[in-house]
């Protein structure tokens, strides 16, 4: 809301498969078509928001970062390119100047700071994104982090700045497994984070870890507890110690399970969750206002 | 049998999608390792390191704490920095921010700082240098079930792959003076990075998948890396009776691809409720539904690897 | 013929380290003249890229053989650019001096 004009809430969870994907895809089905909803799966490594959202994919764009190039001609190997570089993705060999792509960041500080102009930058692509739109008319976007490339956050990056977002749309982002960068990248800039977590020590751990996240991020959040039933009350005591609400429990059952593996959502197991969903974004709403004017 | 006149194998556990139960088989092969007949002299890697949850399975008896300093991110100097714009202009990060304060003088926001020190080469004031960061924290702990690395990385930050590797380097080692014949990585989630780091020098690849449409999704994923990585490749399914339709679907995929599927365990509460007593499931409740099949994909496990 | 070897410590009798990347130090050794010098690895605790960064090293000091215990792929490939030689330590390698031995007694084995 704060720049942007949408309201942007990122759906993370730190342990992987607590839920995440279809808290994310069953809030946007629940919101469309009140709501203008453009929903992005920033799990770029694995993403599996269109199996529950089922896009008709129309737009493609390579996700790229730009790599160093050497034009031998003007090149004085120099080494300055070697020297800036913190990646090592530059190395001067002899009287040449090798490049190793799958280390470079992208950064540009090699081609900016060469003296005799002799870096050009290129496209190399790591991924590619994907749009179109999905069930319900909500504006679908994702990105594939291409098979052996190893860095997910410039795609997340990319993913992010793609589709226009209109005045008043909401925007969901549905964020990878984990406590890294590629989470943070998800967070930043969003306006509320909903954190789905599972009554079980690995959950309360991973959970406590995107906590501090938000913290330090200082992002407005709450937790739903999915599989609610398994396991301990740990989680329970842990958000209760530390004044954290708990938006929504969602219960175990092998009804929700199987329909989840047969690529449903909640509002196909029962259509009370579109209510309880509408519900919580309310709640999600209001929180980010006091957010705001504190 | 696996002894100490071959070489050390390496066993890294995968699935593409989180959630699928990595952890939990980790420890129960953990845990059957020591318990088997022969008894097979493991080490353990717990290679999810921003969400490392082996070790409360295992629970470390002992610790040693060693610090992970990863890379650095990039500090102003307020009273130098002119104000000049050139370093917001070179950052491709978004890291450069003004002051509010009205003094024409510039910050870095450390978590957007990628590191690149574009800036730092760059300002003409000399006001930018670059400051190293810890980032984590890394283990080298006994267990009942043999020594154990895992590490914490501090939330939010980068380089996973990095501190994965470097604890696998320790593990590596370490497997070398112990005469250990075997190390079992429990992989982080996912296709990036940290997973590659955790794939490196493997010599077999269980991947544990769910009867899901994502978990088959994210199955194919993970199968096409640990291809191009050359590493040989077995399957079990996790949770096989929560879509049949799914696990059908897996066992076509499996034969087609010409890929063993060692076992299939069903939807078992024991699995949660022994992570719930810090225990391998295994041992906590050896007549499980689940433990059951863990042995039987272990027996297979111990072929396969002797084989490789 | 000047060889790099990775090393635990900056001194010709410690051990060997069997990582190159991200070995502690080289010790650089002139077989013609039988002089040595450490050299620190400032590398091995920066970012990924620890290898290339080793292999520059092995570059700038005009080494023409570097010996560990592994090289990965990108020290590989750069090193190879720069016409350099790899080899692995024996098993029974312990010191720096050992490794220096085998080399000048033709023992050890290029590393592809």
């Amino acid at each position: 809301m704060k720049n942007s004009k949408a309201l942007c809430i990122a759906v993370a969870s730190g342990k992987g498969g607590t839920g995440k994907t279809t808290v994310a895809t069953s809030l946007a089905l629940s919101l469309t078509p009140q709501e203008n909803v453009l929903f992005l799966d920033c799990d770029v490594e694995a993403p599996n928001g269109h199996l529950f959202l089922r896009p008709r994919i129309e737009a493609e764009k390579k996700a790229v970062i730009l790599i160093p190039r050497i034009d031998v001609e003007k090149c004085l190997t120099c080494g300055k390119c070697v020297e800036v570089c913190q990646f090592h993705a530059l190395a001067e060999i002899g009287k040449s100047i090798m490049i190793f792509p799958q280390l470079c960041h992208g950064c540009g500080s090699c081609a900016w700071h060469c003296p005799s102009k002799a870096i050009k930058e290129i496209k190399n692509p790591i991924g590619v994104l994907e749009a179109g739109l999905a069930l319900k008319g909500i504006r679908f976007a994702h990105g594939i982090l291409t098979i052996s490339e190893p860095m997910a956050t410039p795609i997340i990056r990319q993913l992010k700045k793609w589709q226009k977002t209109e005045t008043g749309s909401v925007i969901i982002q549905d964020a990878p497994p984990g406590a890294s960068c590629s989470v943070v990248e998800t967070l930043r800039g969003a306006d509320f984070a909903l954190l789905v977590s599972e009554p079980t020590p690995f959950g309360l751990h991973d959970l406590k870890q995107v906590l501090d996240i938000l913290k330090e991020m200082n992002i407005p959040g709450g937790v739903i507890i999915n599989r609610d039933g398994i396991g301990d009350f740990q989680v329970d005591q842990f958000l209760k110690q530390n004044h954290i609400p708990i938006m929504m429990r969602i219960p175990y059952s092998t009804e929700i399970a199987s329909a989840v593996a047969a690529g449903k959502t909640l509002l196909d197991v029962s259509s009370n969750y579109g209510l309880e969903f509408k519900t919580l974004f309310s709640q999600i709403k209001k929180r980010v206002m006091e957010n705001e004017t504190c | 049998m696996l002894n100490q006149a071959n070489p050390i194998k390496q066993l890294v556990i995968l699935s593409g999608k989180g959630g699928t139960g990595k952890t939990s088989i980790s420890a129960a092969i953990a845990d059957l390792a020591r318990d088997s007949k022969n008894k097979i002299n493991t080490v353990l890697i717990d290679a999810d390191v921003d969400a490392a949850n082996l070790s409360l399975v295992l629970q470390p008896q002992q610790s040693e704490t060693y610090e992970f300093w990863g890379g650095s991110v990039a500090e102003i100097e307020k009273s130098k920095c002119i104000g000049c714009d050139l370093c917001k202009l070179l950052c491709r990060y978004d890291a450069v921010f003004p002051y509010a304060d009205g003094s024409n003088s510039y910050f870095i926001d450390p978590i957007a700082c990628d590191g690149c020190a574009a800036c730092v080469y760059s300002c003409a004031s000399e006001a930018i240098r670059m400051v190293q960061q810890k980032e984590g924290n890394w283990f080298h702990s006994k267990t009942v079930y043999g020594d154990l690395f895992h590490a914490e990385l501090f939330p939010g930050k980068e380089n996973s792959g990095k501190l994965v590797t470097l604890i696998k380097q320790h593990a590596r080692l370490w497997a070398q003076d112990t005469q250990a014949s075997l190390i079992v990585v429990d992989g982080p989630p996912g296709i990036g990075c940290p997973v590659i780091s955790a794939c490196a020098g493997a010599d077999l690849g269980l991947i544990v998948t769910e009867p899901s449409v994502a978990g088959i999704h994210d199955l194919q994923r993970i199968l096409s890396l640990l291809q191009h990585f050359k590493i040989p490749v077995v399957v079990c399914i996790n949770k096989s009776d929560i879509y049949p339709k799914g696990k059908e679907k897996i066992r076509q995929f499996s034969s087609d691809y010409k890929i063993d599927i060692l076992g299939e365990i069903p939807y078992d509460k024991h699995i949660i409720q022994a992570m719930v007593q810090g225990r391998p499931v295994t041992r906590e409740y050896p007549n499980a539904p689940s433990s059951k099949v863990i042995q039987e994909i272990w027996n297979k496990l111990v072929c396969r690897l002797t084989k490789c | 013929m000047i060889l790099i070897i990775s090393s635990q410590n900056a001194d010709i009798n410690s051990p060997v380290d069997p990582r190159f990347g991200r070995s502690q130090f080289f010790i650089k050794y002139d077989t013609n003249t039988n002089h040595w010098e450490a050299i620190k690895n400032s590398s091995v605790n920066q970012r990924g890229g620890a290898g290339i960064a080793a292999a520059q090293i092995a570059v700038n000091h005009k080494a023409e053989v570097v010996i560990s215990g592994d090289f990965g792929p990108n020290a590989f490939n750069a090193l190879k650019a720069a016409g350099i030689t790899m080899m692995t330590f024996l098993q029974d390698t312990s010191t720096v001096q050992d490794t220096i031995d085998h080399y000048k007694q033709g023992k050890l084995n290029p590393f592809e």
